[in-house]
């Protein structure tokens, strides 16, 4: 758990983060996202002091984090920025094994991490390990980025904006890999962005920043349905705000039971990972009133109407 | 080969010109100016004694006829080559042969001149066979551009280069040879310069790394210094060579004089003191501009990764920027190495010594010969360092990328 306690950076006569406090759930991804200038970044970077707050202090699990010099502090968190800042002059196993050799893991143990770290990427060890970072393709650079900061284990990894160099199709693919490995490995995620799409896509908890200034702090379909002030709601566009809520329920989570003797609905059958918006707009596409939602298995869990889905996007 | 190289490097033949005449036109220059040097020029010049001008004599004049006659053949062809032929490794091979037929040619028309037993005759090569010789080098080199040879190659070539100069040398074959002879006449006092010459240039070079490195660093953490040292180094750039000895001459002349330790480490007026100070203040606008733009090559988001995975600036600076800036600062310290060679020379004026004594001398006597047992290893070795030095920064950045 990370504890964020009004923390506060000025320089001069600009304030760049004012008084901010929030608390960041463990096992949890939380998205920062603001207009550039709004100070996310600093926020971010006041976390691992690559930046020194001027007042405040941050606790990570209860342990204050000015309590011991910022590289051992940094050494412990992963830190994942734009255009991936691989070293050009190392291979991929070594910029992986940069914070394992800081910190002298042995070879062995370095290695094991290194190819279960690429293996998760889905980039084969063997392939891979010996190829420099020139030689591969924007995704594939970002994913070895993201596999240097979690080499070590940390419990947070804080990434500012990772995916902002990615064409949309791999952003896309990148941002669904983020959501499998924060699941494997458990890492507290702090993820800055200026894309509220990313937003809401990837944050169990989205933290609104203007001007240097927390706006507001919750779960998604909180900032949707009942934003705290005007900015809040321009910024998650109130003409697209049913479909961003429906975007945010799973077709699991939304479907009916069926109606006695009904078990095997004709048409379309859809995941229950699949969002509400995207079962709408399948049903729309082809012109029918009704879909059926299977698990990973195959089993039917019920089933989703059109009519049932537009409830789901007023607010409560 | 590298700044020949680079001058030669012309775009190649357009398909219309190529076709018109089959010609390459780097080949018809030289075909030309060698032949000029061959017929036109003497190819040596026969002195009764070491200061007299010259009596010029033409290669046909030197040789018997046979050897003249083959001599021609061999450069005709060579010539033909040049002119008609493409394909590098021919035309190298060609250069390399013609290099090697003048060359033994020179040696023949000196043993042949020399009456035998007279040590005061002296057999000059003439401005006919440098014009030869330069056409061939120049075909050489272009022939080395063309084959793009990786710096391991380059290095090898220049091994076997020395190593066939340095093994005819000590065979004796151009013992005949004006220049030898000016050599033979005192063999310990070649080997002393030589030796304060590669000191004098390294040791200033080195200083100069030690100041200049840190300096560079700083300018680029602390952008605001940047142009006032940069424009001070500038203007020290400027300062003529001589001038620069004039001026250190006075301040260390009295810091010997007052200050018994400087004068017993060997700090004086003129001499080594003022040449290495001078040589250290002019290699400093090489290294440290280098230094700023190889550090300023860097990615921010490479330094910003390696500080936020941990590292602290020392090890950042250490193991992400200085290598990473390296194959640019490298190649200050060679502008700065070769730059240092050819200023060695004129420190010989201040008595700093190195090769330039035996060219100060050779004006002084009017002995040519004298001035070229200077100047020819004067520019071996700079070209020697500047083939090294490109090898090694070619290969650091081939690792790098």
């Amino acid at each position: 758990m990370i504890v964020i306690e009004s923390l506060t950076k000025r320089y001069d006569s600009t304030t760049a983060v004012d008084a901010v406090s929030m608390v960041i759930e463990r096992n949890s991804i939380t998205v920062i996202v603001g207009t550039s200038g709004s100070g996310k970044s600093t926020l971010l970077r006041m976390i691992n002091r690559l930046i020194e707050p001027t007042s405040g202090r941050v606790l990570i699990d209860g342990r204050d984090t000015a309590s011991e010099p910022g590289h051992l502090l940094r050494r412990r968190i992963g830190y994942v920025i734009q255009g991936h800042g691989l070293f050009p002059h190392r291979t991929v196993a070594e910029n992986i094994g940069t914070v394992p050799h800081l910190l002298h893991w042995d070879e062995a143990r370095t290695r094991a991490r290194t190819a279960q770290l690429l293996e998760a990427l889905q980039l084969d060890p063997a392939n891979y390990s010996e190829k420099y970072p020139h030689q591969l393709s924007g995704g594939q650079q970002q994913r070895v980025g993201v596999a240097r900061a979690l080499a070590a284990e940390p419990a947070v990894l804080l990434m500012d904006e990772p995916f902002g160099a990615l064409d949309p199709i791999i952003r896309e693919k990148a941002q669904d890999d983020l959501l499998d490995i924060q699941r494997r490995f458990g890492t507290t995620v702090v993820l800055v962005t200026h894309d509220i799409d990313e937003a809401f896509r990837l944050g169990d908890r989205v933290a609104v920043m203007s001007e240097g200034r927390l706006l507001q702090y919750d779960r998604p379909e909180v900032l949707v349905t009942r934003p705290a002030n005007p900015l809040v709601g321009r910024m998650t566009g109130s003409a697209e705000r049913a479909m961003r809520l429906l975007s945010l329920t799973t077709a699991g989570e939304a479907a009916l039971p069926f109606a006695a003797g009904e078990q095997r609905a004709e048409g379309l059958v859809v995941p229950t990972s699949a969002s509400l918006r995207e079962v709408l707009s399948e049903l729309l596409w082809r012109g029918s009133e009704c879909a059926t939602v299977v698990d990973a298995d195959g089993t039917p869990r019920g089933q989703l109407t059109v009519a049932a889905i537009l409830t789901r996007g007023r607010p409560a | 080969m590298s700044a020949a190289g680079f001058l030669l490097r012309r775009p190649a033949p357009t398909g219309g010109a190529a076709a018109l005449a089959g010609i390459d036109r780097l080949g018809a220059l030289l075909t030309l100016v060698g032949a000029a040097g061959l017929f036109l020029l003497p190819f040596v010049a026969f002195k009764a004694n070491r200061i007299l001008p010259g009596d010029p004599r033409a290669l046909a004049q030197a040789l018997p006829v046979w050897a003249a006659v083959g001599c021609w053949t061999t450069l005709a062809a060579v010539a033909a080559v040049a002119l008609r032929v493409a394909y590098a490794p021919v035309r190298l091979a060609a250069a390399l042969a013609g290099i090697v037929v003048t060359a033994t040619a020179l040696a023949a028309a000196a043993n042949a001149l020399t009456p035998p037993h007279n040590l005061i005759v002296r057999v000059a090569p003439g401005s006919g066979f440098w014009l030869l010789l330069a056409a061939l080098g120049l075909l050489a080199t272009d022939a080395i551009t063309r084959l793009r040879p990786g710096p391991g190659v380059r290095v090898l070539l220049l091994a076997l280069f020395l190593g066939i100069t340095g093994l005819t040398l000590a065979l004796g074959t151009f013992d005949n040879i004006s220049v030898m002879r000016e050599y033979a006449v005192d063999t310990s006092a070649f080997s002393l310069a030589a030796r304060q010459h590669i000191l004098l240039s390294l040791g200033s070079l080195a200083a100069a790394v030690v100041v200049a490195l840190p300096l560079g660093i700083f300018c680029h953490r602390v952008p605001r210094l940047r142009p006032g040292v940069l424009s001070a180094l500038n203007i020290i750039q400027t300062i003529p060579s001589i001038a620069l000895f004039g001026i250190l001459m006075a301040p260390l002349g009295a810091l010997a004089a007052h200050v018994p330790l400087a004068a017993a480490v060997g700090i004086r007026g003129i001499g080594a003191a003022p040449a290495v100070l001078a040589l250290f203040l002019y290699s400093l606008l090489p290294i440290v501009a280098n230094t700023v733009a190889g550090l300023k090559r860097v990615s921010p988001a490479t330094v910003e990764a390696a500080l936020g995975m941990g590292m602290t600036r020392w090890q950042t600076l250490m193991s992400v920027e200085l290598i990473l800036a390296l194959p640019v600062i490298l190649t200050g310290i060679r502008i700065v190495l070769v730059q240092n060679i050819g200023l060695v020379t004129v420190a010989a004026l201040i008595g700093g010594g190195g090769f330039g004594t035996f060219v100060f001398g050779g004006i002084g006597q009017a002995a040519t010969d004298l001035v070229l047992l200077g100047a020819i290893p004067t520019v071996v070795l700079a070209f020697s360092a500047a083939v090294l030095l490109d090898a090694l920064v070619e290969r650091l950045d081939r690792v790098r990328k």
